[in-house]
């Protein structure tokens, strides 16, 4: 045996050992995805199967559709929609804002607000939660969409921070020569450095909207009447045995929900893998 | 004098974050320290209690203690094995092999959608009763009574596989790290004759301490805050085994409203937060090795 059958053999076992890693990693969507196919009355024979025993895609789905507590599904889901968009928007735009002046302008204490973008970041966002609570509830936004978008309107210290990193990789001397050329602050930001800087402007704005699409904890403790909820809070209500008793139901909509992530996953994975693999926060 | 020729500018671009610093945590952070001294409850006017919230916390509150264990376990068994794990795949995936693209891929995907409730719904359907395990289980004629969810001494192992199957970020981190590490250091080992354990304690490891210190603390910090999962699995139980701590805090704010002893259970958390993170980083000195840094 040469080193070329060792070499063929270890290959192999790699690649052997990495799928069926992969398809332990993969197989609780998976079986989301099949159970959603299952009818009710065979959900829970052979549970690990992948393969429904009896189909009912259609009557999953219509069920799920219906929604819960005289709210359809699909409320929830504008809802979701609504506060994810403008949320996003409302956060990369100011983050991008505030990472310009941090890497390019020369103002006073720029070190010290610096480091509170980075205390901020420190601080788990729970410890705020009852203080926000009650100041949202002093000003009467508490069970409004505006509580759930107005958060993400101040920038977000993750960001700020991952943009900071991609504006300090940028040449100075190309500010310089567009100020010369008689370009302001804002020509220069939004003409010269934005283009440059879009990979993790791209970046950013898909975390965003992970978080916002999937954050549980906000809605749950900002929000009370059911036709405001988002998907989240929904998927929640689903789950409570004694107001839904319908398995094939709550799956179905549970793939509703992770889809559009799915989606922005395969369209932007190259933004995502390389903006992690920079900085790295979180995923 | 220096001058700040940006001044203007730049305070028009900070405006949204400064407001947002202040309003959504500067402010917040004093109203809620100043509650954590009081008796609020969100209809009485708050009045001024001294220490008392945080003496109830360390001496009458069991569930304190409970929660506190709960979340402690959690970290301290989840945040080694994720990072180990994430290490492991990340040093088999840095060889030369067809197809790593689409493994980085597949590894990724759950950290991506971990945070959803779908997931939690998927694995309170997996490891509960009539589930997944149980159903394997049944195959091979074993019967179980109790559900991995169900029974006490297992359900927080449920929750921190949850956690360990969401390596994907940690792993993409350590690959970019491995990649850096430069070729020139194991030819070298290899030269001088170093097998694979030798090198990698003496290369890889060190190399990669200043990313496992900057994960360590990520993680420790995230750890702390686990909340939905115990919330959406297992709402805490079975007999508050998998209680967290922001779970408890929760209860206590938006169950009972009890708003100043809630705010003071935050601050003991910053406080254990700030405590590990300052214990790590001075520690780096004996562990971490900068490159460009001292001469250790």
């Amino acid at each position: 045996m040469g080193m070329h059958a060792k070499r063929n053999l270890n290959s192999v076992i790699f690649h052997v050992g990495a799928c069926l890693l992969g398809l332990l990693m993969i197989y609780p969507l998976v079986w989301l995805l099949a159970s959603s196919f299952k009818s009710n009355a065979t959900m829970f024979h052979n549970t690990y199967s992948l393969i429904p025993e009896e189909w009912d895609i259609a009557t999953n789905f219509k069920s799920g559709f219906e929604g819960i507590g005289g709210v359809k599904f699909i409320t929830f889901f504008i809802n979701s929609t609504i506060v994810t968009i403008v949320g996003m928007v409302g956060c990369v735009g100011t983050s991008l804002l505030a990472a310009y002046a941090f890497s390019r302008l020369d103002f006073k204490f720029s070190n010290f607000w610096f480091g509170c973008v980075m205390m901020t970041m420190m601080i788990p966002a729970q410890v705020m939660v009852v203080p926000q609570y009650i100041i949202l509830k002093k000003v009467g936004l508490i069970d409004t969409r505006a509580a759930l978008v107005l958060p993400w309107f101040f920038g977000g210290a993750f960001f700020i921070f991952l943009m900071v990193q991609f504006f300090r990789g940028i040449p100075k001397e190309l500010d310089e020569a567009a100020a010369i050329d008689g370009c302001n602050k804002f020509q220069i930001l939004f003409k010269i450095l934005v283009p440059i800087v879009r990979p993790s402007i791209i970046t950013s704005s898909i975390f965003a909207f992970y978080w916002i699409w999937q954050d549980f904890f906000q809605p749950l403790i900002f929000m009370n009447s059911t036709r405001k909820f988002t998907i989240p809070l929904a998927l929640n209500m689903y789950l409570d045995p004694n107001s839904y008793n319908n398995y094939g139901g709550l799956f179905a909509m549970s793939v509703i929900s992770v889809l559009p992530i799915i989606i922005f996953f395969i369209i932007f994975q190259r933004y995502l893998v390389d903006g992690i693999a920079m900085d790295g926060i979180k995923g | 004098m220096k001058l700040y020729k940006d001044n203007k500018v730049a305070y028009v671009l900070l405006a949204p974050w400064l407001i947002g610093f202040f309003g959504m945590w500067l402010i917040p952070m004093f109203i809620s320290i100043y509650y954590s001294f009081t008796d609020f409850n969100l209809l009485n006017t708050p009045s001024f209690i001294g220490l008392a919230n945080y003496m109830r916390a360390f001496t009458q509150d069991k569930m304190f203690y409970q929660a506190m264990k709960v979340t402690f376990s959690y970290v301290l068994i989840l945040v080694p094995l994720r990072l180990a794990f994430a290490l492991f795949v990340a040093m088999l995936l840095n060889k030369k092999h067809k197809c790593l693209g689409l493994y980085r891929t597949l590894y990724y995907v759950p950290s991506i959608i971990g945070g959803s409730i779908a997931v939690s719904v998927v694995w309170k359907q997996i490891f509960g009763n009539k589930g997944v395990v149980m159903s394997i289980l049944e195959v091979f004629g074993i019967h179980q009574k109790m559900s991995l969810v169900g029974n006490p001494k297992t359900a927080l192992w449920v929750i921190v596989l949850m956690g360990v199957w969401q390596f994907g970020s940690s792993m993409l981190i350590f690959l970019s790290a491995l990649k850096q590490i430069p070729g020139s250091l194991y030819e070298s080992a290899k030269v001088d004759g170093a097998n694979g354990w030798v090198t990698f304690s003496r290369i890889t490891i060190p190399m990669l301490t200043p990313t496992i210190f900057f994960n360590l603390i990520l993680q420790i910090i995230n750890g702390f805050r686990v909340f939905t999962e115990s919330y959406v699995i297992t709402d805490g139980g079975p007999l508050d085994s998998t209680l967290s701590y922001v779970l408890y805090l929760y209860r206590r704010a938006f169950n009972y409203f009890d708003m100043g002893y809630s705010c003071a259970l935050a601050w003991i958390l910053v406080a254990v937060i700030a405590v590990f993170t300052v214990v790590l980083f001075k520690t780096q000195n004996n562990w971490v090795y900068y490159e460009t840094g001292g001469d250790e």
